[in-house]
């Protein structure tokens, strides 16, 4: 194939609301997404529930219909030139979507015949991916007989039969458990190695870190910032993360903390007290012995080495939970 | 679990006609596997029927002929009625039924809605793949409601005109199967049950199934509620090409609904479905 050079995702300004429906009002999901991914990149969208993430990859896949900006992917715009597109991309939805009158094997074989393979070439091809992936033993079963991780693999496999140029994987890991994440993370970055192109949600910040070579950061449809997981980590004050939680209001010469040397910020909130610092040491036992001279006691303390997930709490002021 | 020599597919051509093909392929398939479940399901009621019309209660003695002695048997009557009502059951339930797991369950849809045609073609697919069923559908019923009868019960049929029988076949079909694809898009599946109910057997029992339209002559407000109902065409198509002795609507008239119907509900149902999948 003869590629012109150039981003396999590029989005200026992307919006998408879901309109209005009976009592419900319209849902501002994505507000306004600048993406840039080049060919070959391993690219992280990275955000709580209910950020917008899978809106996002709907509308780069072609099944959400975008209500302003504009994308486009391998250089085709995603309304104008959606066919073109979808013969260039492999998906692998948040959820199940094998098709359950099918055998896992066929749906491999199906999907392949979809994308222009004879059917013995489609055959051979899924017999090769199940083998590789490990599934060779489920390839008669029904997709609603398959655990969620061999459900998982067998998306990839489904999204990898024609070669695709960029893969879009939402939230691939979800509800797996550590061994099978572990397994899954192995086949991407086999994949990433041999130069596919690959678009990731997830809400893992670990799983971004593993994986991503750049990272947006999203939450309520927009991006709170994006560049490779270092870039982020030396950016957004990207400070250990120290949280107590004091039993009454915390003592006021707290906040005087925020004026040393090696302290980003000092946030106070009632009882609770997170402090953003490049040099943490001794800090938390300080926290401690300024609740005990003003007679508070401590409930809850912990520290959090620079990672996406203080570079979350310092972008949002919100611990990142799933 | 390694990708490390994961090789590039074989060299494919995805061409609009290749991807509808394939998708073609994948309804024979599922309807393969399916067949039996599905075309028992078809078969029983009107076996049952014409079971009952056309053996016993003949053999009781009861009057259950339409004309009166001399008069048309009440089984010529069933054989357009019954093979209607299965191509529009059958087509309408082919449709409807794949849909509420694809449109709700895990929105499975997506499977063939990222397959390289425009989602638009894919409703036509849909309606076609449906339509065949129903077709299948009402081919299965003839030899049903030609062999089971009492002695002297058997229908006279006789195929007046070929090129009518096999458009109102066709076009009956793809009409039902895309006023079944309008109706699942625009239903919910909670409320599909209450659509059998309301909709499908309703029409079946009133679709001049068992009697022909101009014999509502004596029921005007029902003959002309009957007209918005799409069965009573495909049945007066029917009776017109394989019983022509039976009083049956004039050719322009059902070929009209038919074919007109066939237009506007795959154009309504394509608008709908494709609003479904894209969101
Ligand atoms: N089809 C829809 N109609 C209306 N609102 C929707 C629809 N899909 C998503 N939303 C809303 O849009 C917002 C973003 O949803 P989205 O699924 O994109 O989030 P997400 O980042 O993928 O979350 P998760 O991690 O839970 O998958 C949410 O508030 C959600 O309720
Ligand atoms: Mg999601």
């Amino acid at each position: 194939m003869t590629e012109p050079p150039g981003a396999a995702v590029r989005t200026v300004d992307l919006k998408k609301t879901y309109p209005a429906s009976g009592p419900r009002p319209a849902v501002p999901a994505v507000q306004g997404i600048d993406l840039d991914v080049p060919r070959g990149e391993f690219f992280g969208l990275l955000g709580p529930n209910g950020a917008g993430k899978s809106t996002t990859i709907g509308m780069l896949t072609t099944l959400v219909v975008p209500t302003g900006g504009s994308a486009q992917v391998c250089g085709l715009d995603v309304v104008k030139d959606a066919v073109e597109i979808k013969r260039r991309i492999g998906v692998v939805s948040q959820n199940n979507s094998l098709d359950s009158d099918l055998t896992v094997a066929e749906n491999l074989e199906f999907r392949g015949r979809y994308f222009g393979l004879g059917a013995r070439d489609a055959r051979r091809r899924a017999a090769e991916l199940l083998e590789l992936f490990g599934l060779t033993e489920q390839r008669g079963g029904s997709p609603f007989e398959i655990s969620g991780g061999q459900a998982k693999r067998v998306m990839i496999c489904r999204a990898l039969m024609h070669g695709p140029e960029v893969l879009f994987l939402d939230e691939p890991t979800a509800g797996l458990d550590p061994q099978t994440r572990a397994n899954l993370w192995e086949v991407l970055r086999g994949l990433q190695a041999s130069g596919q192109t690959i678009v990731l949600t997830t809400h893992y910040m670990e799983e971004a870190e593993a994986l991503c070579d750049r990272v947006a950061v999203v939450d309520h449809g927009r991006i709170l910032a994006s560049g490779t997981v270092d870039q982020l980590k030396s950016s957004a004050g990207a400070d250990t993360v120290i949280t107590v939680s004091y039993d009454a209001a915390a003592p006021q010469e707290i906040k005087r903390l925020g004026d040393r040397d090696g302290i980003s910020k000092v946030e106070v909130n009632d009882g609770q007290v997170r402090v953003f610092a490049t040099e943490p040491d001794g800090i938390l036992g300080e926290l401690v012995d300024l609740g005990s001279t003003a007679g508070v006691g401590v409930t809850d303390a912990s520290q959090l080495r620079p990672s996406l997930e203080t570079v979350f709490l310092s972008l949002t002021g919100r611990e990142y939970r799933d | 679990m390694s990708t490390a020599v994961l090789a590039p597919p074989p060299p494919a051509r995805a061409t609009i006609p290749r991807t509808f093909a394939a998708m073609m392929a994948r309804e024979a398939r599922v309807m393969r596997k399916n067949f039996l479940s599905t075309f028992i399901r078809v078969l029983v009621q009107p076996v049952m029927f014409v079971f009952v019309f056309a053996y016993v209660l003949p053999k009781l003695g009861g009057g259950a002929t339409a004309g009166g002695p001399g008069g048309p048997t009440f089984s010529t009557i069933l054989v357009p009625g019954l093979v209607g009502s299965s191509i529009i059951m059958q087509a309408m339930m082919a449709v409807i039924f794949p849909l509420m797991m694809e449109l709700t369950w895990q929105k499975s849809i997506t499977d063939r809605a990222l397959a390289p045609v425009p989602v638009p073609l894919l409703a036509v697919q849909k309606i076609i793949a449906a339509a065949t069923q129903g077709l299948i559908g009402g081919l299965l019923v003839f030899p049903a409601v030609l062999l089971i009868h009492a002695e002297g019960q058997a229908p006279k049929v006789h195929v007046d005109d070929w090129p009518i029988l096999i458009l109102v076949m066709v076009a009956g079909a793809l009409m039902s199967a895309a006023g079944g694809l309008l109706l699942g898009t625009l239903l919910n599946p909670q409320k599909v049950q209450v659509m059998f109910a309301m909709v499908l057997l309703p029409m079946t029992m009133l679709g001049c199934v068992y009697y022909p339209w101009s014999a509502l002559d004596h029921i005007r407000w029902l003959q002309i509620l009957s007209l918005l109902n799409p069965l009573v065409y495909i049945s007066e198509g029917l009776r017109s090409a394989l019983t022509p002795a039976i009083p049956h609507m004039p050719a322009w008239a059902f070929l009209l609904a038919i074919v007109g119907g066939t237009i506007l509900l795959t154009w309504a149902a394509t608008r709908t479905f494709t609003k479904r999948v894209l969101t």
